[in-house]
């Protein structure tokens, strides 16, 4: 009866009002097999964080409409290493320029992925990163 | 193990690393669980059970503001359906708590079921075990949305709220049959909205009318969740009825009674599965069914044979030790 299963929280940090997006992508990871948290519309990085840890996830992944990307992805990954939990993966999704790609992954975000990414590349990226 | 120390000096990591440990049920749990539990009996355990949209979530929630306000810290375990088809779960409980999430006294905890029946999962009882080792001194458990089948809570909890509410008809029709039995505490939620005295009245009359003891009728609350109305009440029915549940004895008769039927599965689970390891019933079934279908072996002399094979194997297991 033991297993391991995936464990991901889907998390949408910002001020937008939209998280059309993310329930798409909670669901559709559902429905591939993982357990999905979601905890709702503007959520500070700290919550984040201390949600991903209460919930011992595997993976992070945030959504993010309102372009505050470049400040609010980095410092979910920081505040994940303060608390020692570095081992948790970041990606995130929604609209973000090609050009501000390469510097969060620089800065520890593991995957972007853009509208119109199809759900297999983002299950396909989980199964290539998750323990076991 | 390092786990342990963390946990019980209430480090966050740890606790929640331990918990799914005993979630994947892997072997390292056992050790965990036994080390840990002469520190466990000290927290209240609170079911909150009922039909799904009923608003255990919410309740849940306001009930985590009055327990912090006596600065009790407060445990959630919040358990959702696993998809019978995917095996994959969308645990949504934890967003109508998520304000508690920064408050460092509040640990929130979302389940999937992973294909247990009985509203619960497999791992709930020994994750309730770390998190009152952990110090908390209330745990929440809300089921799944309940139906008649489903309630498997009571074994878990000291006590156990069924919440309802109106416009749910059939769904408390069904109610009705069961499950009434298993609250401690009933709670009419929505009473902003229209039937809920009326369906206050009708589970009075139910409760009255299965019960040996009319003065002992559990309490049936009116409240809003949603507008925070009735909370005072329901919280303050709670703490007295837990009182009187460690006054009357009746809080220990419960507590043993868990861990009879605890034991019991553990054992039965354990048993099958060397049964199933000395056996070798999966592949082997299908020759003793040709063998019995052949007329070669009649049904009882071949089962017999195979449990005396097995009890002859676990002598050979013995007289090795
Ligand atoms: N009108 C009204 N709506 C409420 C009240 N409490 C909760 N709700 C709403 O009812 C819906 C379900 O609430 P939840 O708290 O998620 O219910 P639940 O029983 O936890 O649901 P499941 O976990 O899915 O079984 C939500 O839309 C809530 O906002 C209330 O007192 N009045
Ligand atoms: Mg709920």
């Amino acid at each position: 009866m033991s297993s391991k299963n995936v464990r991901i929280l889907i998390a949408k940090p910002g001020l937008d009002g939209h998280d059309r997006g993310a329930k798409y992508i909670a669901r559709a990871l559902k429905d591939n097999g993982y357990e999905v948290i979601y905890t709702g519309l503007r959520q500070t990085p700290e919550s984040i964080v201390q949600t991903a840890i209460q919930e011992d996830v595997d993976f992070v992944g945030l959504s993010l409409l309102s372009g505050a990307h470049n400040e609010l992805f980095p410092k979910v990954v920081e505040l994940l290493k303060q608390n020692q939990a570095e081992d948790i993966i970041v990606f995130g999704g929604g609209v973000i320029p090609e050009e501000d790609i390469p510097a969060l992954n620089q800065q520890g975000i593991k995957a972007i992925f853009t509208p119109g990414t199809p759900i297999k590349d983002v299950v396909s990226f989980i199964e290539k990163n998750r323990k076991t | 193990m390092k786990l342990i120390q963390g946990i019980l000096q209430g480090k966050v990591r740890p606790l929640a690393k331990a918990i799914s440990l005993v979630e994947d049920n892997l072997i390292d749990k056992e050790e965990l669980i036994d080390q840990l539990y002469p520190h466990t009996g000290k927290a209240a355990i609170w079911g909150v059970t009922g039909p799904p949209g009923a608003g255990k979530s919410t309740l849940v929630d306001k009930l985590i503001d009055r327990e912090r306000s006596q600065d009790h810290r407060v445990a959630v375990i919040a358990i959702d359906p696993s998809s019978p088809f995917t095996g994959g779960a969308l645990l949504g409980d934890r967003l109508r708590m998520q304000r508690h999430s920064l408050d460092p006294q509040v640990f929130i905890r979302s389940m999937a079921s992973r294909g247990h029946l009985g509203g619960v999962s497999w791992g709930c009882s020994d994750a309730i075990k770390i998190l009152d080792a952990a110090g908390f001194n209330t745990i929440i458990i809300e089921t799944i949305g309940v139906g008649q089948t489903e309630i498997e809570v009571v074994e878990l909890a000291d006590l156990v709220m069924l919440v309802l509410a109106p416009g749910m008809g059939d769904e408390i029709q069904a109610m009705k049959a069961g499950v009434m039995e298993i609250g401690d505490l009933f709670v009419i939620n929505k009473k902003d909205l229209p039937g809920s005295e009326k369906l206050k009245a009708e589970i009075e009359y139910v409760l009255n009318l299965s019960s040996d003891n009319p003065e002992q009728l559990p309490p049936v609350i009116l409240a809003s969740a949603q507008k925070s109305e009735g909370i005072d009440e329901l919280w303050k029915k709670l703490s007295t009825k837990y009182q009187q549940l460690v006054k009357s004895g009746y809080l220990s008769a419960r507590r043993k009674e868990r861990i009879k039927k605890e034991l019991s599965r553990i054992i039965l689970y354990k048993v099958h599965h060397l049964l199933d390891k000395k056996i070798a019933l999966q592949d082997n079934i299908d020759n003793w069914a040709e063998q019995v279908y052949l007329k070669k072996d009649m049904p009882y002399t071949m089962v017999n044979k195979q449990i005396n094979r097995f009890k002859k194997e676990m002598r050979l297991d013995d007289s090795k030790n």
